[in-house]
C-alpha cells in the first residue's frame, strides 16, 4: 500500500481537528472493511487516516431515555449480540449481520457501511426505515440528521471536510412496531445486494398498519423511501389486495441499473417480491409486540 | 516519517514491533515477527486465510492495520495448539484429512476455533454459515464441515467415532 500517515485520537475534538487540518486527503477508519480494500486497490488515496475506535463512546450500545444510541464504531458482532437491540429492531441487526463474512462482521460498522456510501449497503435500508438519525461531528460542531442525509449518490456523502458520523440516534419501537430487513444475492453468502428491501411497520390492536416505511436498497444511486409503498400498508391489514398494491409500489419505485449480478427487470421484479415478504415478517413481529 | 511501535500481546506473549502506518496486521505478523503461519489468499477480506483471533473476535488480519493491534490480544493458528499438545480442530483435520494444499486450513483453523469457543454445539448449516468467509479450492468443503463437528463432539466430552480408513 503507498505511504500514509495514521493517527488514532481519543477525543472527537481531536479527529475533528486532524481530519480539518490535513492538507491532503484524510479518511476515517472505522472497522477498516471498506477501507483497507479502498487503499490497496488505489481507489482511496487518502494522506492520512483518522482511527476512531479509540474515542469514548464511538464503540457501545446505550440506551437513552426513549432511544437507542449506537456508536459510529460499533462492530457487526456487537450489535448482532446485544439482546435489546435483536428484540427492538430485528431488522436493523439483519442488516448489519448480512455483511461480509464472520470475519468480516468482527470489524465493520454501520458508520462506516453508511458512509462508504455503496447503494447496495445492507444495514442503511433498515436503520433509515427506523428513523434513525446520525450524529455530525464537524469543526462547525454537532449536528444530527437523518440517515438518509447523508448519502448523496454512489461514493458520495454530504459530509464536510473535518466532519464525521459520531453515531446512531434510533427511536425505541412502540407497541406493536417492528422491522424486517430482506436481501437478494446470488451467492449464498458474501456478496453484493442485487435488492435490499427494509419494512418498519406499527400496528394497531387490531392488526391494521397505522405506520410504515419501506426502504429499498441496490435498486437506485441511493437507498429509496418508497412512499407509494408505505401509503399501500397504512390503514390497511396486509391482506391480498394490500401486498399487491405493495408489490406495485415497490416495483414503480426503482430505478436499478443492469450489471453482472442481475438486470434492470430482474431487479425490479425482485423489489416486488422483496416487499412482499419483509412486510409479512414485519407485520408478524410487530403483532407479536403488543 | 517515523515508524510506528506497537506493544500488543499475541499467543498469549508480549510483543513488540515496528511498522510503518501502512502496513497491514498480516504484514506485521508475517514480516516483521515472523509469523508465517496466518497467509495471504486475496488481501482484500473475502478468503479468510489471514484469520486471527483479535481481542475474541475473528477477523480478517489482512483488513487490519499493525498500528490497530496497540494494546490488543491476537491469537494466530501459531497459538492454537497448547506446545505440542494439538487442538481438537488440529487432530480432527488430520484425522479427517480435511486439507490438501493446506493453505486455507491455518484461517480455517483459527475460525473454526472460534467458533467453536463461542459455540459448543453448531450445527452443520450454523458451521457452514459461520466458515463462509474461509474459502477452498482443494477439498470441496465436507471433510472440513465433517472435521470441525466432531472436534465440536471431542471437546464437549463426547467420543465420536474415527473416521473410515
Amino acid at each position: 500500500m503507498p505511504r500514509v500517515s495514521y493517527t488514532a485520537p481519543t477525543t472527537i475534538d481531536d479527529a475533528v481537528k486532524a481530519l480539518a487540518a490535513s492538507a491532503g486527503l484524510a479518511k476515517v477508519l472505522s472497522g477498516g472493511t471498506d477501507l483497507l480494500v479502498q487503499l490497496k486497490s488505489g481507489r482511496a488515496r487518502p494522506e492520512l487516516i483518522v482511527d476512531t475506535k479509540r474515542i469514548p463512546g464511538m464503540i457501545g450500545i446505550r440506551e437513552e431515555g426513549d432511544t437507542f444510541v449506537i456508536g459510529g464504531a460499533t462492530p457487526g458482532v456487537m450489535i448482532s449480540a446485544d439482546e435489546r437491540l435483536v428484540k427492538a429492531f430485528p431488522g436493523i441487526v439483519e442488516g448489519v449481520d448480512l455483511i461480509g463474512s464472520t470475519q468480516i462482521q468482527g470489524r465493520a460498522s454501520i458508520a462506516g457501511n453508511l458512509c462508504n456510501a455503496s447503494p447496495a449497503a445492507d444495514s442503511v435500508p433498515p436503520v433509515i426505515a427506523a428513523r434513525g438519525t446520525a450524529v455530525v461531528a464537524g469543526p462547525n460542531g454537532r449536528r444530527e440528521v437523518p440517515v438518509e442525509a447523508i448519502v448523496t449518490g454512489p461514493g458520495q456523502t454530504s459530509l464536510q471536510k473535518g466532519e464525521f458520523v459520531v453515531e446512531f440516534r434510533i427511536p425505541k419501537p412502540k407497541p406493536r412496531q417492528s422491522d424486517a430487513y430482506l436481501r437478494f444475492i446470488p451467492r449464498t453468502e458474501m456478496d453484493i445486494a442485487v435488492v435490499g428491501c427494509a419494512v418498519n411497520v406499527t400496528l394497531d390492536a387490531s392488526g391494521t398498519c397505522t405506520d410504515a416505511r419501506v426502504v429499498l436498497g441496490a435498486v437506485a444511486p441511493t437507498q429509496i423511501i418508497c412512499a407509494e409503498a408505505a401509503q399501500a400498508l397504512i390503514g390497511h391489514k396486509l391482506d391480498d389486495e394490500t401486498l399487491q398494491k405493495l408489490d406495485s409500489a415497490a416495483r414503480g419505485s426503482c430505478r436499478p441499473i443492469s450489471d453482472k449480478r442481475g438486470t434492470i427487470e430482474y431487479r425490479i421484479k425482485i423489489a416486488g417480491v422483496l416487499a412482499r415478504r419483509a412486510a409479512a415478517i414485519a407485520f408478524e413481529r410487530a403483532a407479536a409486540r403488543a | 516519517m517515523s515508524k510506528h511501535h506497537v506493544s500488543t500481546v499475541i499467543n498469549g506473549e508480549p510483543k513488540e514491533f515496528l511498522c510503518e502506518a501502512q502496513q497491514t496486521l498480516l504484514d506485521c505478523l508475517r514480516d516483521e515477527m515472523g509469523l508465517t503461519g496466518s497467509k495471504e489468499g486475496c488481501g482484500s477480506g473475502d478468503c479468510g486465510a489471514c484469520s486471527v483471533i483479535c481481542d475474541g473476535k475473528v477477523v480478517c488480519s489482512c483488513l487490519m492495520l499493525g498500528v490497530e493491534a496497540e494494546g490488543r490480544t491476537i491469537i494466530t493458528v501459531e497459538g492454537v495448539a497448547e506446545g505440542e499438545k494439538l487442538h481438537p480442530v488440529q487432530q480432527k483435520f488430520l484425522e479427517h484429512a480435511a486439507l490438501q494444499c493446506g493453505f486455507c486450513t491455518p484461517g480455517f483453523i483459527v475460525a473454526a476455533k472460534a467458533l467453536l469457543d463461542e459455540n459448543k454445539n453448531p450445527t452443520e448449516e450454523e458451521t457452514r454459515y459461520w466458515l463462509a468467509g474461509n474459502l477452498c479450492r482443494c477439498t470441496g468443503y465436507d471433510k472440513i464441515i465433517r472435521a470441525v463437528l466432531d472436534a465440536a463432539a471431542v471437546m464437549r466430552g463426547e467420543n465420536p467415532p474415527s473416521p473410515a480408513a
